[in-house]
């Protein structure tokens, strides 16, 4: 039982151990950026296939598409300046 | 051995509470090293639960009755398949089952997101770690799976014979496993609420483990309404039970929000109600194992009174406080980035599968506690399943036609001629289903009817889907249709999950309504060779069964009456079918040494005929009356023989019980039979199997392959709009 108590001492204070950092700066704010580029591209996809499977109009997927990858860009924008 | 496990349990305890102050600690000094060491307080304990979890399983395979639990909860004459489930029989193993699952899941998603999330994580390590320290106290201070017997008995209570079923091997670790994987976005909601993070990447990267909660909580729902259909002995699958309506609290606001939190993906919508939800799933999570535990309400499901109920309270208090507290003061930061474009919107389809969902919620809590309410006020009254099935059936109809409508409507905004390009179909499907249903006679019910054609509307909606989803890839790939299928589903999981989800559904709930709305159910007494006549199917009683069961260490385990049943259909086929009444001894000491065999638990199992149109489902209650005299009788014997020895007692006993088992079989008295033809049962198991393969499908990591075009692609022709633009 004290070899089980031992390893879970050590696995827990094994950081402590170590020298820590700090947090870098904007870490958060760009994993955020990131996400909502993820899902920006995603409704890229989504739109595409809506129009594909004609729940859109041409003209309407169109116009959406334009607006959304507008979107991705402003994203990309915001990410390029944090790095 | 005895020390071992409450010592794990304190070391476990010391964890919890440890890791609670470096989490917070390490996110307040900016300190990632104590960050980093409250994380792994969860994996180690994840490592020390799992050893104590295994020190009891190991009691009970070894059958140590010197452990409280194992001689009330097993016996020398449970088989080991069952003795290993036996841990979680009781309310003391059940818990530590409950808080080893929430350290398993919580190691693995804060091991996944251990580069992610820096700011959020260690909040939502604190508040699973929260949850630890709760569960972990109550092992300690008032429930302890470890507690030991001055003097071990000889043999064991046993196990409960209404759990030797094989699904309570599986069942509540399923269950479990989705309450607590419910408590993983409940903990990240309140971190990113903490915060202030409430961008698009803690729902991100919770979402798959709300899916698996969603997932598992499902099958562990599912496979309980089975349990209850083949052992309970009254031939339902559903009773409106406050323990299966515990669990069904939190699936459904779960759903909701697997729907809702689309919109907030897409279109940075909908934060405070997502986050909400969210965190009324994991205070639905907390209040279900709060009524199985407490005994405030009484269900065969539940572990009967206990001392638990004052803490649960304080732990629900206190998280739907902190979350109404939270919510309320980062409402600037929960401004939705966006209004909802039109009203014909797969958005606003959402938003009414959302209301509805909730409102089912709703419905569910207050039948649940209304008895408790009235009884408050001094005029206790039921809400019994036909107050929710009156109210409830509705919502599920509303609910069923929503899942085949959203998928035929455009994200942000559809046009009218889309919709009727989109609907003619399914419309005219469901026309055609509804036509031929009145012209075959099915008219009985009209909330059925409904039912089958809202079916009809939903398959024919997602398959249309498919074959346009189908022919759009191959239009672009020259694929087979099987080969362009598979690559579709592939490349748009989370979708094609869903739609077939939605198929699920449909099938389960057409089982539902044609078994509700269209049985058919006798109770009758048989003499052998008596015939009874139900729908289609005549049922004979052929010959009375007895036998004695012996356990694998020779000693009796349990006495079997029943029935042989002979089942002639309309067209002539044959089968037989077997059901019996499983008599289990019971220790009380004031019994005799044969009444004991018949005076304890008993178990019915069922004769089923299972198929695709109907199920015929049989049980046998076979009386005793006859036996009774005898009974007495070897009593009134055994208490004179005091001179036998042991071995002559248990041989002399095993005689009389065989004795007893012939007398039934070869002078049955009349045996009263329930019999039951319900129509689709078996739609119901099968819509859950696809239900959960479309989870599965949605569940399934998207390789690299599938993320290509949002990285290199993708990106190139962002980069290429945006020099046009």
């Amino acid at each position: 039982m004290l070899v089980v108590v031992a390893v879970a001492v050590l696995v827990i204070s094994a950081p402590l151990r170590r020298r820590g950092g700090r947090e870098a700066a904007g870490a958060a704010e760009r994993a955020d950026l990131e996400a909502a580029r993820d899902a920006k591209y995603a409704e890229i996809r989504d739109a595409e296939m809506d129009y594909r499977t004609g729940k859109l109009s041409e003209a309407d997927w169109r116009a959406l598409d334009r607006q959304l990858r507008r979107e991705a860009v402003e994203l990309l924008h915001r990410l390029d300046e944090l790095a | 051995m005895a020390l071992a496990g409450p010592i794990c349990l304190a070391a476990a305890l010391a964890i919890c509470l440890y890791g609670i102050g470096a989490s917070l600690y390490g996110a307040r000094a900016g300190r990632r090293e104590y960050v980093a060491s409250g994380r792994r307080s969860v994996y180690a304990l994840a490592g020390v639960l799992a050893v104590a979890m295994a020190i009891l399983q190991a009691a009970f395979v070894r059958s140590d009755f010197s452990f409280e639990l194992v001689a009330t909860h097993s016996s020398s004459t449970t088989p080991l398949f069952y003795r290993l489930t036996a841990v979680w029989s009781s309310q003391e193993g059940s818990l530590l089952l409950w808080v080893l699952l929430l350290a398993l899941w919580s190691s693995g998603i804060l091991f996944l997101t251990r580069r992610r999330l820096r700011e959020v994580a260690p909040y939502a390590t604190a508040v699973l770690l929260g949850f630890g320290a709760f569960f972990c106290g109550l092992l300690v201070f008032l429930e302890s799976p470890f507690t030991t017997l001055a003097a071990a008995p000889a043999e064991g209570s046993g196990l409960n014979p209404l759990l030797r079923h094989p699904s309570m091997m599986i069942h509540p670790p399923m269950l479990y496993s989705g309450y607590t994987l419910f408590a993983v976005p409940f903990a990240f909601a309140i971190g990113a609420l903490v915060t202030r993070r409430l961008g698009p990447e803690w729902i991100r990267a919770t979402r798959p483990f709300t899916l698996a909660a969603w997932f598992m909580l499902g099958i562990g729902i599912v496979l309980g309404a089975r349990w209850s259909y083949m052992e309970l002995g009254w031939g339902g699958y559903w009773a409106w039970d406050p323990v299966e309506n515990a669990s069904l609290m939190p699936w459904l606001t779960g759903t909701a929000f697997l729907h809702s939190v689309m919109i907030q993906e897409k279109r940075g919508m909908l934060k405070v109600w997502n986050v909400s939800l969210v965190l009324a799933t994991g205070v639905l999570a907390i209040l279900g194992t709060f009524l199985v535990r407490s005994g405030i309400l009484e269900s065969i499901h539940a572990f009967g009174a206990s001392t638990l109920g004052i803490p649960f309270l304080v732990l629900i208090g206190l998280m739907i406080g902190g979350s109404i507290a939270l919510v309320a003061s980062r409402s600037a930061s929960l401004r939705s980035e966006h209004r909802l474009d039109s009203l014909l919107s797969r958005e606003a389809a959402f938003l009414l599968n959302n209301l509805v969902l909730v409102a089912l919620c709703f419905v569910v809590f207050w039948g649940t506690f209304f008895p408790l309410i009235t009884e408050a006020l001094g005029n206790e009254q039921s809400f019994g399943p036909p107050t929710f099935n009156r109210i409830v059936t509705p919502l599920a109809l509303i609910l069923v036609l929503l899942s085949g409508i959203g998928p035929l409507i455009a994200w942000r905004r559809a046009t009218v001629a889309n919709l009727r390009r989109n609907f003619a179909l399914p419309a005219g499907a469901a026309a055609l289903v509804l036509a031929a249903l009145v012209a075959a006679g099915v008219t009985g019910s009209v909330r059925a009817l409904l039912m089958f054609t809202f079916a009809g509307f939903v398959l024919a909606a997602i398959g249309q889907e498919l074959w346009r989803g189908v022919r759009a890839r191959r239009a672009m790939s020259r694929d087979s249709v099987p080969a362009a299928l598979v690559a579709l589903v592939r490349r748009n999981r989370r979708r094609y999950g869903g739609y077939t989800v939605h198929v699920g559904i449909a099938v389960l709930f057409v089982g539902v309504a044609a078994s509700s709305a269209f049985q058919d159910q006798r109770l009758v007494e048989l003499r052998p060779g008596q015939t009874e006549r139900i729908d289609g199917y005549a049922v004979t009683y052929e010959r009375p069964t007895s036998r004695l069961v012996a356990a694998s260490n020779g000693r009796l385990e349990r006495i079997d009456l029943g029935a042989r049943l002979r089942v002639r259909r309309g067209d002539g086929a044959v089968q037989t079918l077997d059901t019996y009444k499983s008599y289990f001894p019971s220790t009380s000491p004031g019994l005799g040494p044969v009444s004991r065999f018949f005076e304890g638990e008993a178990t019915t199992e069922v004769g089923l005929r299972a198929g695709v149109r109907r199920d015929l489902w049989t049980a046998v209650a076979p009386s005793i009356d006859r036996l009774l005299p005898r009974i007495e009788q070897g009593d009134k014997v055994f208490a004179d023989a005091t001179e036998l020895s042991e071995a002559d007692r248990g041989a002399f006993l095993a005689e009389a019980l065989r004795g007893l088992s012939r007398s039934y079989a070869d002078s049955p008295p009349p045996a009263t039979f329930r019999l039951i033809v319900s129509p689709l049962v078996t739609w119901i198991w099968l819509g859950a199997l696809i239900v959960f393969a479309g989870a599965a499908i949605a569940l399934s990591p998207a390789g690299a392959r599938a993320r290509r075009p949002a990285t290199a692609a993708g990106l190139a022709r962002v980069a290429r709009e945006l020099e046009r633009a």
